[in-house]
């Protein structure tokens, strides 16, 4: 893949890709950037392929055509682990949080590739793997602290409520010290407050920590509230990209999506 | 993003410490001087295990040691990163037959035999091969080989998901068992076995051990012990150390990295933890303990044969887990002593039930009920026979048995086993008097 046409501001670049399952093309021709410090927003509505796309930048799925580059360099065909390690968090959408293990301890795995302690070291709980776990877990205690959800430290995550368990799996992400966020839709079924709740974290993730995030909802309320940019998609292809009072303005998204008592007829279309 | 939490550094160690709390350092501390007492006969703390197993205890309960051995390890790969193998008895060979290549006496003094020749699989008495090598050589290299092959098989373990594993893992079983088969300068005859090498302490080959654990006698000068007691100590000792190091696993990176490919391996990919690279670190550990477990119950026995590492050894681990708890080492503790004592207790208990069959009274009634001893026209569904071939079962049949109706109630009833009864009943009355 040629470099020259990318910027250094531009952290991650999906260059049309298209992603199919047998008959079913989730995702059609979509591309899009997004620079350093961006809050950018994928809207959709369900089915329209955002979850996918996540997919695809996490290589959990692989896109049969198109390009993905992180920092100008191709990531096709990487591991997620792989990617992960590049500095590429996420959340889910159905969460998928560790069940079984704390909150503290889903967190701290979130700290695995920052951390260096491998089998034997740990084993043998010498000297050093010790106080990197100690230094760590001072690092998920604030991340703990900064989410609030104190009380709930020790308790599987399975037993926690929907709300709680959202901030853990962002807790987790965050553990990861991302130079980029994907969340995919994290208020989705949230009441009023914990989605002002969560709101607030996004953007203090966003100030404070200087995180670059992709953010994808069905819902576009907190979207033209908080993103920068936006694109719009619509049975997997992309409708628009703009500024948030672009995106409202813009005829076809109108069509597509904002008008969503015409869906029906859209999709006959 | 906030500060002034001066004591944390201490905290967080106490936190993630083996014991946390005062309450478990005080049961652990606890624990560890009754079965100090117990194993030393002191007459109080050995009631138990004398009316349980009788006089001769001691031997049963050292034989759950590398039980439990292997066990750790099993709960590694199948509670802890949530493999479900069927293979483990085939690695419990690996270290045991390691440990008698290495460690076992030849024919005629110590020799070396070269494994593949042309009488492959047809001698008649073969000779029994071996190097005659100390305990810190075939020991440590019985978990190293076993893990070795663990990795060597691995590219076909960490491919495949859940029931595809057990299969994949029952076939290494009928491998092993083939292999001991061809090679009987190794392993003996099939069905009778060989004999392993004495467990006792030598700096190399040399006549007379530096520890001996095989005679009565004083140790380092302080305390006299049977050879019993002797064998059981040094066991322990290993068991305490195994446990450590399990625990230490999963309280660090690794061990984290392991139980997220359990619940979410998608997840865990995405969170950077490369999930076969882990599959096959967590079949390797395990493969290690059960490698020195099977080694240490082989030289414990004197004399193993291929036959006792077969499938069913593989699922008396499936057993200890279920009814243990799986995921936790207190769970596969209790898991394994419980599997691997029940049979003996209800031994015990037939054999005592057949005393007092004639005795009359509420238990000769039992008895009488539960017993077919051959004489009378009987109806009860043991028999005190133990070559009975159809019903009434003999106990040894019934033990297999027992076994299965366990995993099922277990599974039913109490998914978490004895160490969820066990937390249940602890919860009860840590909020005693306002339970409820
Ligand atoms: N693993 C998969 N196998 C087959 N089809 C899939 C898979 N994942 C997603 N799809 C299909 O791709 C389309 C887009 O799905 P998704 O990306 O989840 O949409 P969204 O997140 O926008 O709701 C849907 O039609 C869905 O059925
Ligand atoms: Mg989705």
């Amino acid at each position: 893949m040629s470099t020259d046409s990318s910027d250094v501001s531009k952290l991650i670049e999906v260059e049309d890709i298209t992603l199919r399952f047998g008959g079913v093309t989730a995702i059609n021709g979509v591309g899009f950037h997004v620079n350093e410090g961006e809050l950018f927003a994928v809207i959709g509505p369900n089915g329209a392929g955002k979850t996918s796309i996540f997919n695809s930048i996490s290589q959990v799925y692989r896109p049969q055509e198109g390009d993905i580059r992180w920092k100008g360099k191709s990531i096709m065909g990487e591991r997620p682990d792989a990617v992960a390690r590049l500095g590429i968090a996420r959340t889910f959408q159905n969460i998928a949080l560790f069940g079984q293990m704390t909150v503290i301890d889903n967190i701290l795995t979130g700290r695995h590739i920052r951390m260096k302690n491998n089998w034997l070291t740990g084993m043998l709980w010498l000297g050093p793997a010790k106080k990197e776990e100690m230094e760590n877990r001072e690092r998920v205690e604030d991340i703990i602290d900064f989410l609030e959800i104190n009380e709930w430290r020790k308790h599987p995550v399975a037993l926690l409520p929907y709300g709680i368990q959202k901030r853990v799996e962002l807790g987790r992400a965050l553990a990861m010290d991302p130079e980029l966020l994907l969340l995919d839709e994290p208020v989705a079924g949230m009441n009023l407050e914990e989605t002002e709740d969560m709101a607030r974290f996004i953007l203090d993730i966003r100030e404070e920590l200087g995180i670059s995030m992709i953010l994808v909802e069905h819902d576009m309320g907190l979207v033209m509230d908080i993103a920068d940019r936006i694109l719009v998609v619509d049975f997997g292809k992309p409708i628009g990209t703009g500024l948030p009072h672009e995106i409202q303005a813009n005829p076809d998204v109108i069509a597509a999506y904002l008008g969503a008592d015409f869906s029906d007829e859209i999709s006959v279309d | 993003m906030s500060f002034g939490r001066p004591h944390l550094r201490t905290s967080y160690e106490q936190d993630s410490a083996i014991f946390p709390t005062w309450w478990q350092k005080g049961a652990a501390a606890f624990a560890l001087l009754f079965i100090t007492l117990m194993v030393l006969g002191n007459g109080a703390a050995a009631a138990i295990p004398n009316w349980l197993f009788g006089a001769t205890w001691l031997a049963p309960f050292t034989l759950v040691i590398p039980f439990a051995i292997a066990a750790l390890g099993y709960n590694i790969l199948t509670g802890v990163t949530g493999q479900v193998s069927l293979g483990h008895a085939f690695f419990m060979g690996v270290g045991a037959y390691t440990a008698v290549a290495l460690g076992g006496k030849g024919d005629g003094g110590a020799k070396a035999c070269i494994p593949f020749h042309e009488n492959l699989g047809l001698l008649e008495s073969a000779g029994e091969c071996g190097l005659g090598l100390p305990i810190w050589i075939w020991l440590p290299m019985a978990g190293v080989l076993a893990a070795l092959v663990g990795i060597l098989v691995s590219p076909a373990a960490v491919k495949v998901r859940g029931l595809y594993l057990a299969i994949v893992t029952v076939g290494l079983t009928f491998i092993g068992l083939h292999i001991a088969r061809m090679l009987p300068e190794y392993a003996g005859d099939y069905e009778s076995g060989r004999k392993w090498p004495k467990l006792d302490i030598r700096l190399w080959k040399e006549e007379t051990p530096s520890i001996d654990l095989n005679e009565d006698g004083k140790w380092f000068g302080l305390i006299h012990l049977t050879e019993e007691q002797k064998q059981f100590f040094f066991l322990f000792a290993i068991l305490l150390v195994m446990m450590a190091f399990a625990k230490n696993l999963v309280r660090t990176r690794t061990g984290r990295a392991l139980q997220a490919i359990r619940d979410r391996d998608v997840a865990a990919e995405v969170m950077g933890v490369p999930e076969q690279h882990y599959k096959r670190i967590g079949f390797a550990i395990s493969s290690f303990y059960a490698g020195i477990g099977g080694a240490l119950w082989a030289s414990y026995q004197g004399r193993v044969s291929p036959i006792d590492f077969s499938l069913l050894l593989s699922v008396e681990f499936v057993a200890i887990l279920l009814i243990g708890g799986a995921g936790t080492i207190a769970g596969t503790m209790l898991g394994v002593t419980f599997v691997e004592l029940l049979p003996k207790v209800v031994e015990r208990l037939t054999g005592w039930l057949a005393g007092e069959l004639d005795s009359g009274g509420v238990i000769s009634t039992i008895a009488n009920f539960l017993l077919t001893s051959g004489q009378q026209g009987d109806f009860g569904p043991v028999s005190t026979s133990p070559t009975a071939p159809g019903w009434p079962m003999s106990v040894f049949l019934w033990n297999p048995v027992i076994y299965g109706v366990l995993i099922v109630v277990f599974l039913i009833f109490e998914p978490h086993g004895l160490f969820g009864i066990w937390l249940k009943f602890r919860n009860y009355w840590k909020g005693w008097p306002f339970s409820y």
